[in-house]
């Protein structure tokens, strides 16, 4: 049965650990940033986002780094991607309208290995939607919006707390497999007030430099390459073009093309394991499921609580990490109840891709009127399928 | 360009069309940063998406970053501020800054940040066959425009002096040396500078305008450049025909 993988590894106790406090959760992303060594964050102001880049506006140059808005959100990615290149620990946060801009970035920094973090903070789409509305629409978008073949890891907070940590961790994943990382957030966390404790017990991915091996080949399939940065000396030649393994343009070659696609894509599915981390709450004994993440993870746990104070057989296997799909995890758990139900609010984004993983029944809870899921929702939804 | 300027370069061949401007420009570029003494490790090129996007990458021996289509300046930006220490020099085409990029273009002039962008504007798009651009002349030839243009041109220099930039110089690559001179200048100038060399294009702009000769294109474009002092004598309808050419500096 799926165990909860604690959200951040290893411990390097600095002080004594600070008090709680209350904090929103787009307050509490920003102070992830800055905690994680952020030299660098460039945006464009979007609701329900922009409390993250008014934060960072005014704590980031005080820190040494660099704030700047741009004109737009596609502006705003490259601006993150090119000081990536030039050696800062890069960011940027959006909603959904935002993030559609922001998809050829993506596929160009997935496709130059270029490190950075994007929290998108989820609103109720599509198009304009309802600004302040919550909703969690982008999940698939984040997944496949990029064209061509691309392979992005997102995680998904649940809390204020998590917002901290999951912002520090995608930091230290875009370095380990220098990739962006998406903290897939929603208005219902990014707005959410609540305790949190801004700790330092975390270690921090350091970026792999050097100029005497390939930035852009590995010999492992799955082999994340070291990555200089501009004025390393080593005359570099990033390009959104087909490149072989020091940035040549190869741009009617098969295999080179074939090698790089396989590879940008291995090395994040390969280590599924240490990417994705799941919470597992009261599933020893459980006969039906929940499978949830984000905002609507809260509710679904409070609809087993109160599932499990009348008797009910339901647990709760909440998503932290969406994207590599944490498909054992899934699987395993489609073994060992008889059903699944899968909250959320789109209209079966997650759910679908669940299907693809377990045998057993699927159940799915979609909204989409810009509301959280109420746990009675969810507790009427479990009662209607109850083996 | 001669040999002392190769070890400016990585390959020993372009992958320009015969004919081509950018060569010229390329030469002018790589004198200019080696009349400076640039230091090689502090040098940055990016570039877009297009035919002048290759002036850079891979031909230059330095950091390059060949970007999306209209995004090099919106890169170069967050380059440039992540680390002021990297002289950042923008290479790319008219169509590439000027129409899917040019809303970055007039963004990174009113910041005034310290970017030098080399515009080469061949008048049309070249790497995609020959569609028009936003610098096409009224009236000439294109693949989306068979019966002629039907909308006037930007005039880049005055776009990017209404946004603020801090130097602005156009010449075409038939004048190689005050086109180095303006490059050099571009380079250090303390904020926004904008070069635009005028390079013509006798593969998609002068086969579809009927010029099929290319020194006759190299003729015809440099008839249409005119000094300011010249300018000053035609009238409007004239100058609106002609490329005026020198630095263009706020006194």
């Amino acid at each position: 049965m799926p165990k909860d993988d604690s959200a951040v590894k290893g411990a390097q106790g600095a002080g004594p650990r600070p008090e709680p406090q209350v904090l929103m959760g787009n307050y509490a992303a920003a102070e992830g940033a800055l905690a994680a060594g952020c030299g660098f964050y460039a945006g464009y102001p979007i609701t329900p986002s922009s409390e993250i880049m008014e934060v960072l506006a005014e704590r980031l140059p005080r820190q040494g780094g660099v704030f700047v808005q741009m004109e737009d959100e596609i502006a705003s990615f490259a601006a993150v991607i090119g000081a990536s290149w030039a050696g800062a620990k890069a960011m940027t946060a959006t909603a959904g309208p935002g993030l559609s801009l922001m998809l050829e970035g993506i596929g160009y920094a997935s496709f130059t290995e270029t490190p950075l973090v994007l929290v998108d903070v989820q609103r109720a789409g599509p198009a304009t939607g309802q600004a302040t509305r919550v909703g969690s629409g982008d999940v698939l978008q984040v997944r496949y919006g990029a064209h061509g073949d691309t392979c992005p890891i997102a995680l998904s907070p649940w809390s204020v707390q998590e917002m901290y940590d999951q912002v520090i961790r995608a930091f230290n994943l875009a370095e380990r497999y220098r990739t962006p990382v998406f903290v897939l957030a929603d208005e219902g966390v990014g707005h959410l007030r609540e305790t949190v404790v801004l700790h330092r017990d975390f270690e921090l991915v350091a970026r792999v430099r050097g100029n005497d091996q390939p930035p852009f080949g590995h010999p492992d399939p799955d082999g994340v390459p070291p990555m200089p940065i501009f004025g390393d000396g080593a005359n570099l030649m990033v390009t959104g073009s087909t490149h072989d393994a020091w940035g040549f343009r190869k741009v009617d070659d098969a295999e080179p093309h074939d090698l790089l696609v396989r590879r940008i894509n291995r090395k994040i599915l390969d280590h599924a394991e240490d990417i994705c981390e799941v919470d597992g709450r009261f599933l020893d004994d459980a006969e039906v499921a929940l499978v949830a993440y984000g905002f609507s993870g809260r509710s679904a746990l409070a609809a087993v609580k109160a599932l499990r104070r009348a008797g009910v057989k339901v647990g709760l296997l909440r998503l932290k990490t969406l994207w590599p799909f944490p498909a054992r995890q899934v699987a395993e758990l489609g073994k060992a109840v008889r059903r699944l139900v899968v909250p959320e609010m789109n209209l079966g984004q997650v759910g679908g891709v669940v299907r693809q993983h377990v045998r057993c029944d699927v159940e799915l809870l979609g909204q989409v009127n810009g509301e959280v899921i109420e746990p009675e929702a969810i507790e009427r939804k479990v009662r209607e399928v109850l083996p | 360009m001669t040999r002392a300027m190769e070890h400016w370069l990585r390959v020993p061949h372009t992958a320009f069309c015969p004919g081509c401007g950018h060569g010229i420009l390329m030469g002018a570029l790589v004198r200019a940063c080696d009349e400076l003494a640039l230091d090689r490790r502090q040098l940055l090129f990016v570039s877009g998406i297009g035919c002048a996007a290759w002036i850079p990458s891979p031909n230059i021996r330095a950091d390059t970053l060949h970007t999306l289509h209209g995004r090099a300046v919106a890169y170069a930006t967050g380059a440039k501020l992540a680390n002021p220490k990297l002289t950042v020099i923008v290479v790319s085409g008219d169509g590439d800054l000027a129409s899917i990029g040019g809303n970055h273009l007039i963004h990174a002039a009113r910041r005034d940040v310290p970017l030098t962008v080399v515009c080469a504007n061949n008048e049309i798009y070249g790497m995609t066959g020959g569609q028009t651009a936003p610098t096409t002349p009224l009236g000439a030839l294109s693949a989306t425009d068979p019966l002629g243009n039907r909308y006037r041109p930007f005039d880049l220099i005055a776009l990017v002096k209404g946004a603020g930039a801090r130097y602005a110089a156009r010449w075409p690559v038939t004048q190689p040396r005050p086109l180095t001179d303006a490059l050099k200048r571009a380079i250090t100038t303390p904020g926004f500078a904008f070069v635009e060399a005028i390079s013509p294009c006798p593969t998609q702009f002068g086969r579809r305008n009927r010029v099929d000769d290319v020194t006759k294109l190299y003729d015809q474009m440099a008839g249409t450049c005119v000094t300011r002092e010249a300018a000053r004598a035609l009238s409007p309808a004239e100058r609106a025909r002609c490329l005026v050419i020198g630095e263009f500096i706020d006194e």
